[in-house]
């Protein structure tokens, strides 16, 4: 059994997992952060996507033990449990962005990821192209 | 999914032992093919060897006039590199096509190619551009690394450690993505390196990445979009799912090769 060590939305924490153990499963069944949700389960949907060292993973696709030693973020560790939502929380909530509501923090966590990654290039175009992608947000 | 055990090699040579000793083993590079697979269990090893923790497989260098992708950089630095910008930007921009970010932040070009998915787009970079697979044992061509789906030359315990590719005078890949998995239904990639053309295609043979003669020939006489006109594919030999059918793919091959021409200037 593999002993893994993550940072988890701050926190240290550990595990003796078995090797099938992804790291959704370990987030949720494991750690009880439920938050992060699987959608699809074969890798295209993102509602499972979280951050690991600060870049969007879809966590259902790595085993827990591929990333020992990493700093996820997940979607309980984007705001102050006792503060206001996280901006682009209070924007999808703003904007009823959420439609069911399940993939929610997957899109969230991917909406922030690529505010992250294209800051100020990030504009209405880019924007428009990936809300017209149907399941994954590709920009 | 069924059990495995896990191991992780600081090396080239740990991995390939591995390779070689245990039963049924594989390696993982970014996981993002054989993880569904495995969970599909339509693959099963008893093994898997992580090439994450392997030193000196990850980077881009530029020597002299070709370029070097080490097997483990993924799509993302791929994309982004201000190397691959600025010498083959064609390939930059098929890295950023790939998926979407999340698979782009795992997933590997030495990966991509060694699973040789007949929708997968590095295949048809590493074919359109002659590159050139650098493996623990040998060198070879990309002419004689494609085998047919999902088949490579590869031995049992060989491992792709870089991809070498030579710099051309243009290039452009142009896809038609499914609109969920990004997965190309039909990618033309073409280049231009002083005499040599190379037209090749992901997505629609039935047996994997492909060069199409016709069109290289054409193209010879004048590199340009009208050069290809009238020109066809035939349907035969073309894969046919629910995502379309082998006349539609080889229509669409003709559409994409001139737009790809195009788009090389
Ligand atoms: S659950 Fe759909 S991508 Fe992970």
């Amino acid at each position: 059994m593999p002993a893994v060590a993550l940072t988890v939305n701050g926190k240290p924490v550990t595990g003796d997992v078995d090797p099938r153990t992804l790291l959704v499963q370990f987030l949720r069944e494991n750690l009880r952060l439920t938050g992060t949700h699987v959608g699809c389960d074969t890798s295209q949907c993102g509602a499972c996507v979280v951050h690991v060292d600060g870049k969007a993973v879809k966590a259902c696709t790595v085993f827990v033990w591929q990333i020992d030693g990493a700093n996820i973020t997940t979607i309980e560790g984007l705001a102050d449990p006792n503060g206001p939502l996280h901006p682009m929380q209070e924007a999808f909530r703003e904007h009823h962005g959420l439609q069911c509501g399940y993939c929610t923090p997957g899109m969230i966590m991917t909406a922030v990821d690529m505010v992250n990654r294209k800051g100020h290039d990030l504009d209405d175009p880019t924007i428009a192209i990936s809300a017209a992608a149907p399941a994954t947000i590709t920009s | 999914m069924y059990a495995f055990t896990q191991h992780r090699p600081a090396t080239v040579r740990q991995a390939a032992s591995l390779l070689a000793k245990q039963e049924e083993a594989k390696l993982l590079a970014g996981g993002h093919t054989l993880i569904p697979t495995m969970k599909l269990r339509l693959a099963g090893p008893k093994h898997l060897v992580d090439l994450s923790k392997v030193e000196g497989l990850s980077g881009i260098e530029m020597k002299g006039r070709s370029l070097t992708i080490g097997a483990m950089t993924t799509h993302v630095e791929v994309q982004t590199s201000p190397v691959v910008r600025e010498n083959i930007p064609a390939l930059a921009e098929l890295a950023g096509k790939i998926g979407d970010p999340a698979v782009r932040h795992r997933g590997t070009i030495g990966g991509s190619l060694a699973n040789n998915d007949p929708n997968a787009d590095y295949p048809a970079a590493a074919l359109g551009l002659g590159a050139t697979i650098i493996t623990n044992k040998r060198r070879i061509p990309a002419d004689e690394f494609f085998k047919g789906l999902f088949e490579t030359a590869l031995e049992p315990d060989e491992i792709v450690t870089k991809v070498q590719f030579p710099k051309v005078n243009k290039a452009a890949y142009v896809k038609f993505p499914n609109p969920a998995s990004r997965y190309a239904l039909v990618g033309v990639f073409v280049s231009k390196r002083s005499s040599e053309i190379r037209v090749v295609v992901t997505g629609a043979g039935a047996n994997g990445v492909f060069r199409v003669t016709a069109f290289e020939e054409a193209l010879k006489k004048r590199f340009g979009a009208k050069s290809l006109e009238g020109l066809t594919v035939p349907a035969d030999g073309m894969a046919s799912d629910i995502h379309g059918s082998a006349e539609y793919r080889a229509h669409l091959i003709g559409v994409l090769a001139r737009r790809a021409v195009a788009a090389a200037g």
